[in-house]
């Protein structure tokens, strides 16, 4: 097993420079070049952009550069006034050394940036994903066990209308019931707020937090929702027809001890698997919901610097986006190894 | 009990399998399945719908400042928008412009992955491990960010024939990034295939690997590649919505059903119509496309459907 790890890891570290050679290459040729971003650059002189790009080091052929943005130019004279000569060392780590460059919007480090934000995106997808499982889980063993009864039938065509609801519109959607129409009784203040993750100028208050969360959580839970359910409700059948749970029932047990202990059990298997799987794209996910409801994490960032062609922040975030998938992909696999042991890798 | 349960299972098989061709017994198992039968109904009225657009008395593009925001009566069915369009004509031709991205997407994924699983699943070998490794690689991409980024970057230049973001740019786009799919699906369906008895029959007889592919392979590999197509329209038509909804897909004034969502952002709270039938197209859409695809892979499945009606 540690061997199959450690060569998947390997596999993992090529594969993650493929992907950010790839994303490299896509900035540096795009029309408009790496600067089509950079605040002013349409109205200066010809001379001045020719001199800052000798200060950013874009003078440089494409694989000396792809090369500084991943090892850094701190051990290199760099030309810090744009005259064409180098002066002092650069400053710059590169991405191995975590160092993303700086935002060409807000000009300070990316990773700072980053790091404000990631812990709102996380904190939005933990709460979507414990209230998408939390309903999922029970309602789709249920309908497992009571195939076509009339509640397996409602939650079977539910998962089906649930999974073509596009995320953006069941926002809008639930913005305007929530929002616009429903009124608190007390105040007449609108019911549920949908802008950020706690009124601003407030103390921290618990209830002002959750009341924030639960539109956001709402129209990203319900597309995972009927997903997982469904998912959990097939997966849950092909267990009951598993011999095991056969001989489990004629050794006696009661139905209840045999569909939980042993059925449910097994048919979480591959449903964490899928988890592991699906965690880069609830990341994702986040752009729509986070724009939506302004909420301040990753996904509104992303969209923000898409919009001004912030690369540095947009290669980032691309970045980070490709090693979460790298990575839970082998998660994903090496927990089905653990969970099931009748897989063995060699 | 059990006894008897065996032999209606054998009538049934026998029973149906009596006089008549495959696609007749995969039709008729599609027509069982209540879900795909009311999708196709729903489907083939959306499209009737959106290729009658043109009888519309109203202009999709061209503004009437005299009827802006008109709430939906019987001249305007789902009322105006801030320019005073119709917004019915407008639902309709996005609709166009939407159906048309998810149906090139599904050419392009098809014709994309159906080749690339097909060479690495017959040929094997290095050009099997080459091509795993590139489908390996894609599907490690976080596949909306970069869809968002490559739309961003081709929004603002000028490609012949790519000009901003035209349904064909777009459509494009999210094929180079959903191809995956199709080429594992198909490689492994051939691994399976390549290996029984009429394809090295065939090969005896002379066949070149192009004629064995075409005319014997593919044949046995339709089913669930036609369940995938139905699967990647409503996938291309969700992330066309989502892209436009973003401002980084189709560009205003041509609607789509996700420009059409983007544009109402501004004005929904005041005039919630402009957000709900937009999407609501969306839905419909998505939703019979699901249902036709699960009745089609029920419909491929024998054993399935028998299961499911509690024959088997």
């Amino acid at each position: 097993m540690a061997q199959y790890i450690v060569r998947r890891l390997a596999q993992a570290v090529v594969l993650l420079f493929l992907l950010s050679i790839l994303f490299f290459a896509l900035v540096n040729l795009a029309p408009g070049g790496p600067l089509a971003g950079y605040g002013q650059i349409r109205r200066m002189p010809p001379e001045q952009v020719a001199a800052l790009k000798r200060q950013l080091g874009l003078d440089k052929p494409l694989p000396f550069q792809y090369l500084v943005w991943l090892v850094g130019n701190d051990w290199m004279k760099v030309d810090v006034d744009g005259d064409g000569l180098g002066d002092s060392l650069g400053t710059r780590q590169g991405i191995l050394r975590g160092d993303f460059g700086n935002s060409f919007r807000s000009r300070k480090p990316v990773v700072d940036e980053l790091n404000i934000r990631l812990p709102n995106t996380l904190y939005l997808m933990a709460v979507t994903m414990l209230v998408a499982l939390g309903i999922a889980i029970p309602i789709g063993v249920i309908s497992a066990i009571k195939q076509y009864s009339p509640f397996d039938i409602a939650v079977t065509t539910f998962a089906f209308a649930g999974q073509a609801l596009p995320e953006f519109w069941l926002g809008l959607i639930l913005i305007l019931i929530f929002y616009v129409w429903l009124k608190n009784p007390l105040t007449g203040d609108p019911l549920l707020p949908v802008g950020g993750i706690y009124t601003i100028g407030t103390p921290f208050s618990i209830a002002d937090r959750i009341a924030h969360l639960i539109l956001p959580v709402a129209a990203g839970s319900l597309g995972w929702l009927a997903w997982y359910s469904r998912f959990l409700r097939s997966s849950m059948l092909d267990v009951m027809n598993q011999d095991y749970l056969r001989t489990a029932r004629a050794k006696g047990l009661s139905q209840r001890a045999v569909m939980f202990k042993h059925g449910l059990r097994n048919a979480l298997i591959p449903l964490v698997t899928l988890l592991a799987l699906d965690l880069p794209y609830l990341f994702s996910g986040a752009v729509f919901i986070e724009m939506l409801f302004s909420w301040p994490g990753m996904g509104l960032f992303y969209y923000q610097a898409a919009l001004q062609r912030d690369y540095p922040v947009l290669m980032a975030i691309l970045i980070i986006g490709g090693i979460s998938i790298v990575l839970s992909n082998l998660l994903a696999d090496v927990l089905y190894a653990y969970l099931d042991p009748r897989i063995r890798y060699s | 009990m059990a006894f008897s349960q065996e032999s209606k299972t054998a009538t049934i098989a026998i029973q149906s399998f009596e006089g008549a061709t495959t696609s007749q017994l995969i039709w008729k198992r599609f027509r069982r399945h209540p879900g795909a039968m009311a999708g196709s109904v729903v489907l083939i009225g959306l499209i009737l719908a959106v290729l009658l657009a043109p009888l519309s008395p109203y202009d999709p593009e061209k503004s009437n400042t005299n009827e802006r925001f008109q709430t939906p009566s019987w001249q305007h069915p789902m009322g105006t928008d801030a320019l005073g369009r119709d917004l019915l004509t407008r639902v309709l031709y996005g609709g166009r412009i939407s159906i048309t991205v998810g149906l090139m997407v599904v050419a392009i994924t098809l014709s994309l992955g159906v080749t690339m699983g097909a060479v690495a699943g017959y040929a094997g070998g290095m050009a099997d491990s080459i091509l795993m490794r590139i489908t390996d690689a894609a599907l490690s991409l976080p596949s909306l960010l970069v869809l968002i980024l490559l739309s961003a970057i081709l929004r603002e230049v000028e490609i012949p024939f790519f000009q901003r973001n035209s349904v064909l740019t777009i459509a494009l786009v999210i094929g180079l990034l959903s191809w995956m799919t199709f080429a594992r699906l198909v490689r492994a369906t051939f691994l399976t295939l390549r290996e029984l008895d009429f394809v090295t029959a065939s090969r005896c007889l002379g066949a070149s690997p192009f004629q064995i592919v075409v005319s014997h392979i593919l044949p046995n590999a339709i089913g669930p590649i036609i369940v995938e197509c139905t699967l990647e329209l409503g996938y291309a038509i969700i992330e066309e919505s989502g892209l436009s909804f973003l401002g980084f897909g189709i560009q205003p004034p041509t609607p789509s059903w996700g420009n059409l969502l983007s544009n109402a952002q501004e004005n929904f709270i005041r005039y919630p119509w402009l957000a709900i039938f937009p999407g609501l197209m969306i839905f419909l859409t998505i939703i019979s496309v699901n249902y036709i695809g699960d009745g089609l892979r029920d419909a491929f499945d024998p054993y399935k459907v028998l299961q499911k009606a509690g024959e088997l």
